[in-house]
């Protein structure tokens, strides 16, 4: 068991979300930053797949009931004051102890992992929070009390060098609406920085910056929305979908991120400048 | 023929089918749902598309797969259709809600003309949507076709049976809604321990009748 003491500006149990129901109005959810989620997993021999901590702006301190294996991926932060706690490497917490980590120098969501997952009772497959819809458990308040489930296979102590968050570059593939906007709009999109803005949460990245200006008005029938989807409402200020986007819209969608630079996206807090770039389909 | 804008990227795992038709639609579903092509995850119909998101698969293959799909479904004769294969549910409603009486003036009917019509037809479930569960339902009587409310109402319960526009619904869950509300029925219609969840899915047949 693990007791949270804090947990920082917004924290919930994450693991690879809940596919398969979209056509039933279920977002997919799951970890933002689902690479990270699955890297602090491998480090205390987890199956990718099992469910962990994502914090958002970090700051949490979480008691340990039991020792455990942990890993910490993502955005880096401080961590301690448990001996060896640090990012990219797995650490033992022994019973008791307390585990405080700190804001994130960039970055936004930190991934914690520790060694048999947590244990919440799943729902439709999934342990994780939805924020859109609510399904599986509440955001992690102070007093929440997290089940950590049996240990499989093998501990293999490792380190992972972290990914560089650099300046940010999303790549994106035009379409599948790309053709509801001027020609220019994908060059737009691309030529200059967009501002990442407050209201941005684990449903989209919101975006601020040049207009995206549409050829076709009227209103597109509501059509299935795919996380990384660059969604254009009215205004013309771009979303990027994430983890927990609706499974379905009515905006038009002029071009979706690649796969790899989710991970990218997700680590975007308010006030990052970000910048698009183009590439054509296959 | 299938032309290739028919068939359009949706980054680099999906593809947005473009089938016109709410009703080609759930052909070209209920086909994929049937065959499920190799890695294929999410198949999403909506009124005019259906969005098969299919992550670390040949997407060439599926593109020509989806191509032969759709032109299949498409020149299959109507009456061929899945319709009499789609399941029906029927909803048991308590007609009681608080803008029953507003509809019928709206309507320019009476309750009992309302209430008539909404147990009358049969409703096919186009899409699900807003919320887990919350199934849009066509084929409701035009005389039923409502606009939404001015202000939503902050809270709407699990059950509520609703019309709005060319749509009726039935709440899955507590939630906001500006739909009007005619009454209430005891049907789950979302229950995540439930294997489905959801009585309904892109296709079902919906029959209303007085509880």
């Amino acid at each position: 068991m693990i007791e949270v003491i804090a947990p920082g500006p917004y924290a919930t149990v994450q693991d690879l979300g809940r596919p398969g129901f979209a056509h039933l109005g279920v977002p997919g959810s799951g970890a933002a930053d689902a690479a990270s989620m699955r890297l602090a997993n491998r480090l205390v021999g987890n199956p990718e797949g099992l469910a962990g901590i994502e914090l958002t702006f970090g700051s949490a301190r979480l008691r340990f009931l039991i020792g455990a294996w942990a890993a910490l991926a993502g955005a880096p932060v401080p961590a301690g004051p448990v001996r060896g706690a640090g990012m990219g490497a797995p650490f033992w917490v022994p019973a008791g102890a307390e585990l405080r980590l700190g804001a994130p120098s960039r970055g936004l969501r930190t991934y914690l992992a520790v060694r048999g997952g947590i244990a919440v009772p799943p729902v439709l497959g999934s342990r994780s929070t939805d924020s859109l819809s609510g399904l599986g458990p509440e955001p992690l308040r102070a007093g929440t009390r997290l089940p950590v489930g049996p240990a499989e296979g093998g501990l293999v102590a490792d380190y992972a060098p972290l990914p560089e968050l650099g300046p940010a570059v999303l790549r994106v593939l035009p379409g599948p609406r790309d053709d509801w906007f001027v020609p220019a709009a994908l060059a737009e999109l691309c030529a200059a920085p967009y501002v990442v803005t407050q209201d941005s949460n684990r449903v989209g990245v919101r975006l601020r910056g040049p207009e995206l200006v549409r050829a076709r008005q009227g209103e597109l029938p509501s059509e299935g929305m795919v996380t990384g989807a660059v969604q254009v409402p009215p205004s013309g200020q771009p979303i990027v979908f994430l983890a927990d986007h609706p499974p379905t819209g009515g905006y038009p969608v002029i071009a979706v991120l690649r796969a790899a630079d989710l991970a990218v996206a997700a680590q975007l807090r308010p006030g990052d400048e970000v910048r698009f770039t183009l590439q054509r389909s296959r | 023929m299938i032309r290739p804008h028919m068939i359009r990227p949706a980054g680099e795992h999906g593809l947005l089918v473009e089938t016109g038709s709410l009703e080609l639609s759930h052909r070209v579903d209920a086909a994929l749902r049937r065959e499920r092509p190799d890695r294929v995850v999410e198949i999403v119909p909506g009124p005019g598309t259906v969005l098969v998101v299919a992550p670390g698969g040949d997407r060439e293959r599926l593109r020509e797969r989806l191509a032969d799909v759709l032109a299949r479904e498409r020149d299959r004769t109507p009456d061929a259709g899945p319709a009499g294969a789609a399941p029906v549910v029927t909803v048991p409603v308590v007609y009681d809600g608080a803008d029953l009486e507003p509809v019928a003036e709206l309507a320019g009917v009476g309750v009992d003309e309302v209430i008539a019509r909404h147990t009358g037809c049969e409703l096919v479930v186009g899409w699900l949507g807003f919320a887990p569960g919350f199934a849009y339902l066509t084929g409701l009587d035009p005389v039923l076709h409502v606009p939404r409310l001015g202000t939503p109402r902050t809270s709407v319960p699990a059950g509520s049976v609703a019309v709005a526009g060319p749509y009726s619904a039935v709440y899955p869950s507590a939630s906001p809604g500006g739909w009007r509300l005619l009454g209430h029925t005891t049907l789950r219609v979302w229950d995540v321990a439930a294997d489905p969840p959801s009585p309904f899915r892109p296709g079902t047949r919906v029959r209303f009748e007085p509880a």
